[in-house]
């Protein structure tokens, strides 16, 4: 791919962005810190790439380590941030809706 | 640009990339509602699932290099042996961090949310540093290295026996990578400082050096200026350089920082953390990456707008720092001692119980306190009374965007019962009780009235239309972070509790049950 293509994906993707993250609702901003945070790893993929590089050269080796730690980083975000974003999201209830006869019974007492 | 090509991926790969992409842009679209949130989530797991299945599977680590001569092109000279052994590590370093992650995320408080955000935006900026650097020491597994068509040119650099001597990387993946390492360095050493003033392992209090605008611009200019040197020379030092000086800065940044402004820091990072990960999309050419890096980026940006709106505060005047410092100094001048009102626990609980509409107003305290479990008990008592409650939440309540509605959401309060600052300031006038719980500058009306007020313009609630305010406070002496006096606790209608939140109102509790 070339450049432009690129800096096309990535200014359109500013725009979704954009129009994306004004549409949450403010109740909900806490789990969008947490599951931007989970994505924002996706960085894993270079991880990745950098510690299942083979290659010739004392840079290689190294670049192999720092790759593997990266792994092991990004690997921390994606599971701690989706694990905690979902256990959040789990806690948004809404009321519970009452019976009608539970809500009638109300009525005659009141 | 042919020199992109000589290591392809895939066009399956790609579209994969694309579908990942896709699939984290329907993450962020779910929480548009919390019933669409918990499947939004899911389609961030399924996209990062194929982000990480798909790299697995094209660079699947091989081994035995047996090299064939230069003659041949540098890929063809390798005889590909899958390389299980590589491949374990790599699964066991997944291993280790998604363990690690996961039951983190398990045993987290609620109330300490603010800074396990905070630790994840620096592990974010830290990976973006490595893998940065694994990008310059091995280019070629990248595929950003020049592609020399001359062989002769060729053999030179690879040098006579055909090793050693460092390939040169394209121009332009130099600049993308030594933002990319910049920019995360900045989001790994901010974070810690953040996270060390959250977890309160910090003062929360701003530190300010001499002269610390000064010393920033320059150290930006330099970081700039080895940027350049790093485009032109590839060399190792200015990289070096880059890196140290980032992390310099993003301490730096961070320690003139308040605790109450920590809302717009922990945004901020949040987008650099994704600007980050879209420089590295850049050098990667991924294009999950990129859209990741720019929604991420853009969320951030747009949090930190939000929350610097709701304080009236530009965003310049948060990032330079030292909001909350000189009220330390100033707050202690003659204040004229005026009369207030104490109230009890049986007063409230009547007062409450005879109510008909009670808006809650909860803040930090009440996060500090823990006093969530009790607040919903109390508010389930006046329900079964027949009291009408709601919650009030300002966009800077706590210490991060939305802190308040997940604490309450963890209490099990409903969040239809829960509403935003502009939804609910029209209600107080109707309203019997406004109850406020370990907030203080949200409810102070000097936002509206005093113009040399620190906080003037702030959009704050308008308690003083109520006919009763409780003031949940654990003294008098302490005001709010702003500094500035509350001119709410000598209204006539206000009745000051002072006491830890969540005793007051587990005393109020009982009084309502008996």
């Amino acid at each position: 791919m070339d450049f432009i293509s690129i800096l096309s994906i990535f200014v359109m993707a500013c725009f979704v962005g954009y129009y994306v993250v004004w549409s949450v609702t403010p109740a909900l901003h806490t789990p969008l810190m947490a599951v931007t945070n989970a994505i924002s790893s996706v960085i894993v993929v270079g991880a990745l790439i950098a510690a299942a590089a083979s290659g010739i050269g004392a840079g290689a080796g190294v670049s192999k380590w720092l790759g593997l730690g990266a792994v092991v980083l990004a690997s921390i975000n994606i599971f701690g941030g989706f694990a905690v974003t979902a256990r959040m999201l789990a806690m948004y209830k809404k009321k519970e809706r009452q019976t009608p006869a539970a809500s009638a019974k109300r009525e005659e007492r009141a | 640009m042919n020199a992109m090509e000589h290591v392809t991926t895939p066009p399956w790969a790609m579209l994969a990339y694309l579908i990942s992409g896709v699939l984290f842009i329907l993450a962020l679209r779910g929480l548009s509602s919390p019933s669409t949130s918990r499947a939004g989530n899911r389609y961030g797991m399924i996209g990062m699932t194929i982000a990480v299945l798909t790299t697995l599977v094209t660079h699947f680590p091989i081994t035995g290099i047996s090299y064939e001569g230069p003659s041949t092109a540098i890929e063809h000279g390798f005889q590909a042996v899958p390389d299980f052994g590589a491949f374990g590590l790599i699964l066991a370093a997944i291993a280790l961090g998604g363990g690690i992650g996961w039951v983190t995320a398990r045993k987290i408080a609620m109330t300490d949310m603010p800074q396990l955000v905070a630790a994840f935006h620096s592990l974010v900026g830290l990976a973006a540093v490595l893998v940065g650097w694994a990008a310059y020491l091995n280019p070629q597994a990248f595929g950003i290295v020049e592609v020399v068509n001359d062989v002769t040119t060729a053999l030179a650099q690879t040098g006579p026996e055909g090793t050693a001597l460092p390939m040169q990387i394209h121009p332009q993946s130099l600049i993308e990578m030594s933002l990319g390492i910049a920019i995360g360095a900045i989001t790994f050493s901010g974070s810690v400082i953040a996270f060390l003033k959250l977890a309160g392992k910090m003062s929360g209090a701003p530190i300010m050096l001499p002269a610390r605008h000064a010393i920033n611009i320059v150290l930006l200019l330099a970081i700039a200026f080895f940027i350049f040197g790093f485009f032109m020379s590839q060399s190792m030092v200015d990289i070096a350089l880059i890196t140290a000086l980032s992390f310099i800065i993003g301490f730096l940044l961070i320690i003139p920082i308040g605790g109450a402004d920590m809302p717009v820091v922990v945004s901020m990072l949040n987008s650099y953390s994704g600007w980050a990960a879209a420089a590295m999309g850049f050098t990667l050419h991924n294009t999950a990456m990129i859209i990741t890096g720019a929604l991420v980026g853009s969320s951030g940006a747009i949090l930190s707008y939000i929350m610097c709106k709701a304080m009236n505060r530009s965003f310049v005047s948060v990032i330079a720092g030292g909001f909350g410092a000189a009220a330390e100094s100033g707050g202690g001048a003659a204040k004229e001692q005026r009369p207030w009102k104490r109230g009890s626990a049986e007063d409230a609980a009547f007062l409450l119980k005879e109510a008909e509409n009670v808006i809650i107003i909860p803040g930090y305290g009440m996060a500090v306190a823990q006093a969530q479990h009790v607040l919903r008990e109390m508010a389930d008592t006046l329900k079964k009374e027949g009291v009408n409650v709601k919650y009030a939440i300002h966009p800077v309540a706590g210490r991060m965007p939305g802190h308040m509605n997940v604490l309450l959401a963890e209490a099990n309060v409903p969040y239809d019962e829960v509403f935003e600052l502009e939804d609910i300031n029209g209600e107080f006038a109707q309203a019997d009780v406004a109850f406020i719980i370990g907030a203080n500058d949200v409810v102070n009306p000097a936002a509206k009235t005093d113009k040399s007020s620190p906080i003037y313009g702030m959009p704050v609630f308008d308690v003083d239309k109520a006919k009763t305010v409780m003031f949940i406070k654990r003294s008098m002496s302490g005001v709010g972070y702003s500094g500035v006096d509350n001119d709410v606790f000598y209204m006539d209608q206000t009745m000051m509790l002072l006491a830890d939140a969540k005793k007051m109102v587990e005393e109020i509790v009982k009084s309502l049950q008996h």
